[in-house]
């Protein structure tokens, strides 16, 4: 069984703060294939579609009949562990700075033979489940663990390389206005986050919640990503000891472009939702960069949460979503420049949120604890991608079939009576 | 079954050459093959311009080819070949460069090997090694051949009960042979202790069983036997040969190689057995290699060399020699030159030039090769039958 992962001893600022490494990140594109179904948490192969035949390492063209056509497939993840070694000598930086490291040989059910991480709980030439994941690279590697769930398993040194675990992390929410935050807060306590700082706007305007959130011993700060000043403020004293930061600022206000007279909505959705993100980012991105290798309590990840309207837009929220969708691309942007240092960007695309500026719209909506849980699941499991509710999930996946059709079915006006 | 195989009649193997391996070299390829070629002419006595067939092995010469050698060598040859097959390029150069020769397509073929070792190349050579190595093993440990051999080192273990010291015997006797050899790097004896409490590297492979990157060349010539006996060189000839490519790809574990494919119609053509050897030069990156060569190439049964070996002195001067200049766990790996090696010390051995490290009465040699672990084993495998020439 895993040993219980020991919570940080108090840094000594006369040490140097380990300098982040990454695993090996080139793949070849037919690779990519494998991190796109890890960004999102899922186990797929490519299976060949004229004679059905498994493949793996990825490839252009099917092993046993040549065809070209190889679409990813969710396919059954277990096997048995073939043969095992420990390395613990390596050339690369990254792995000989966390030597000894377990890797394996796994035969799946599905046929291949994949050499994968090992996770410590797996018993020698024992049954396992191979989990897609991504490392440190932001690319993904496959990680065999026990197909039956293990107390702590999550504590595994190797399968914490691999996620963003609030389990000893001191977390940064930036808006206390967020209806969900109360439930975040909640549910990262849960998972074991051992600090929580709360970003509060407008501190001088009346707040109803406020004296619940001091209640649940979280540390409110000034914090408004509309102004420069305030932001940098806060980074400069928390930049530092941000393990994760969770973006909830957000500008919503209904309406497509002609349901509005004039831009003064637009320009306040910019500020908060794309330019606030850009401020928060130039002012603590490059703090938890620098920290992304600095043990138990390292910075890893960021986390936006976003309108799903950003993947496909529509009238009732218009101009909301293309914010939104402003805010979508700058991540895929930031996504980029974290990833030398390993610190990943999780975007979770919600439908509309149980709360006063959606209420004309139908059900499902996405309630407060929904919300908190999809984040903290995120976290734990390392996703870049997270779609939360069934609106998203299903917009996500007509976005996937083909984004055109998507456009069409969400712009279609109707016929008149 | 195909057509039989033509013999290699009229063509032979001659001017062994190795070039003294170095931990580390300032040099590049291009400098250590160049060394090796000028070597195995000055041996034949033959011009540089005159060197009609050319064929060359490398990792470290890129962006170059065999293409570029030859302007950055002054060649100008009407044949030439550029081996990707790694430590089984040496018995494929042979195959090759013998064909070329019978057909008239070149009269004589130079058949060179050499690799630089410069700090930090190996990493570079691992980090762009191959696709599927890029993809789906070195992300996991990066622990390089060392982790891939580790692997297959556990499930031969396990499947068949061999222990570390059965290995280890494999190591100290290949010792004991590098220290007969000058050019050999490791230099200090090792016994069985020593192997057994090294520091372990990727369990269980631990620091003896792994070869030692070094800079270095080694070389030989192929030519029609009465083009040998006008030059006045020594010679061996081509009793048989096989090579074989991604064998047995539906084994989940690398147990067994290429050579088990086509091992009866290399003993065929040869017109002879395995017990008929009087030495035996197996590719010997990990010990389980040896082992698992010892068995495809008919020694014994599969899974019983850890039983065979225990009775066998592999020493030089041995019932069972076995790389006999201590192959490349103790003279080094010089990357492509370590599918060289073994073969360049039969020509000496078949040809009674091997000095200090000769077999008495050596007559007749097998050599194999093994190489490129593309993903999870190597898909190369190839091995020759070596005949010195009767006096």
């Amino acid at each position: 069984m895993t040993d219980a992962l020991q919570p940080p001893p108090k840094k000594n600022p006369q040490t140097r703060t380990v300098s982040p490494t990454r695993p090996p990140e080139r793949r070849s594109r037919a690779t990519l294939g494998l991190s796109a179904a890890a960004a999102e948490g899922r186990f797929a192969l490519q299976v060949c579609a004229d004679c059905q035949t498994v493949q793996y390492p990825p490839r252009d063209a099917c092993r046993s009949c040549l065809s070209p056509d190889l679409p990813w497939r969710d396919v059954s993840p277990d096997g048995a562990l073939l043969a095992e070694t420990t390395v613990r000598t390596s050339p690369n930086l990254y792995f000989r700075e966390r030597a000894p490291w377990r890797t394996g040989l796994v035969r799946l059910d599905a046929g291949p033979v994949v050499i994968c991480h090992v996770h410590g709980d797996c018993a020698p030439r024992g049954p396992v489940r191979l989990w897609n994941l991504l490392d440190r690279a932001g690319q993904a590697v496959l990680l065999a663990v026990p197909q039956e769930r293990m107390p702590r398993m999550e504590d595994d040194p190797q399968l914490r390389q691999m996620t963003s675990d609030p389990k000893h992390r001191r977390v940064l929410i930036t808006d206390a206005r967020h209806p969900a935050v109360p439930a975040l807060i909640k549910a990262l306590k849960a998972a074991g986050a051992v600090e929580i700082y709360v970003g509060e706007p407008e501190t001088w305007r009346p707040s109803p919640g406020r004296a619940a959130l001091a209640e649940m011993g979280v540390d409110l700060q000034p914090l408004d990503v509309t102004d420069t000043g305030s932001v940098q403020r806060l980074a400069a004293e928390y930049g530092g000891k941000t393990d994760i930061l969770i973006n909830t600022a957000r500008f919503l206000r209904p309406g497509g472009v002609l349901a509005r007279g004039d831009t003064a909505f637009a320009r306040d959705e910019i500020e908060v939702n794309y330019l606030g993100l850009m401020r928060l980012a130039q002012a603590f991105g490059p703090a938890m960069c620098a920290r992304t290798a600095d043990g138990v309590n390292s910075a890893v990840a960021w986390v936006n949460i976003l309108s799903a309207d950003a993947l496909s837009n529509a009238p009732d929220y218009g101009c909301f979503g293309a914010s939104n969708a402003a805010a979508l691309a700058l991540s895929q942007s930031l996504r980029a420049e974290f990833r030398g240092a390993g610190l990943r960007v999780m975007n979770v695309l919600t439908g509309p949120t149980d709360d006063a500026w959606y209420q004309p719209l139908p059900p499902p909506k996405v309630g407060p604890a929904a919300l908190a849980r999809a984040i903290v699941d995120g976290l734990q499991r390392g996703l870049e991608d997270v779609c939360c509710g069934d609106v998203a999930r299903d917009m996500h996946e007509r976005f996937r079939r083909d984004p055109k059709v998507l456009e069409c079915e969400r712009t279609m006006a109707g016929d008149q009576p | 079954m195909g057509r039989p195989r033509q013999s290699y009649d009229g063509v032979v193997l001659t001017a062994p050459v190795s070039v003294p391996y170095e931990r580390y070299s300032i040099e590049t390829a291009h400098w250590w093959i160049a060394r090796a070629l000028r070597e195995v002419l000055k041996r034949a006595d033959l011009p540089l311009k005159d060197l009609d067939g050319f064929s060359v092995a490398s990792f470290t010469l890129f962006p170059d080819t065999a293409v570029g050698l030859t302007q950055h060598l002054g060649l100008c040859p009407r044949w030439l070949d550029h081996i990707p097959m790694g430590g089984a390029s040496g018995v494929v150069a042979l195959r090759r460069a013998a064909r070329a020769v019978q057909a008239g397509d070149a009269d004589i073929v130079a058949c060179v090997a050499g690799d630089t070792n410069q700090i930090d190349s190996f990493r570079q050579l691992l980090s762009s090694f191959s696709r599927f190595a890029m993809d789906a093993s070195y992300p996991y440990g990066y622990g390089g051949p060392n982790a891939n051999f580790a692997l297959l080192t556990d499930r031969y273990m396990h499947e068949f009960g061999a222990t570390r010291a059965d290995f280890g015997r494999i190591c100290v006797a290949q010792r004991a042979n590098a220290l007969r050899y000058p050019a050999a790097i490791m230099k200090k004896p090792l016994t069985l202790d020593d192997y057994l409490a090294a520091r372990p590297i990727a369990d269980p492979i631990a620091l003896f069983d792994c070869v030692m990157p070094v800079a270095g060349a080694e070389a030989f010539m192929v030519m029609t036997e009465d083009e040998a006996i006008r030059r006045n060189l020594p010679f061996a000839r081509i009793a048989g040969t096989i090579e074989r490519h991604n064998a047995f790809a539906d084994d989940p574990v690398q147990l067994r190689g290429g050579w088990a494919v086509d091992v009866d119609e290399l003993y065929a053509t040869a017109k002879c057995a395995p017990q008929d050897m009087d030495l035996v030069q197996t590719y010997d990156d990990y010990p389980v290699i040896s082992m698992m060569q010892i068995e495809d190439l008919g020694f014994c049964d599969k899974g019983a060399a850890p039983d065979f070996l225990r009775d066998k002195d592999l020493t030089v001067t041995g019932d069972f020699p076995h790389n006999t200049n201590g192959g490349q766990l103790s003279a080094g790996q010089a990357g492509a030159a370590g599918g060289f090696i073994g073969l360049v010390e039969a020509i000496r051995q078949v040809t009674g030039q091997a000095g200090p490290t000769q077999v008495a009465d050596a007559a007749k040699a097998l050599v194999s090769g093994f190489g490129m672990i593309n993903y999870d084993r190597g898909l190369c495998s190839s091995a020759a039958i070596l005949e010195g020439a009767a006096p």
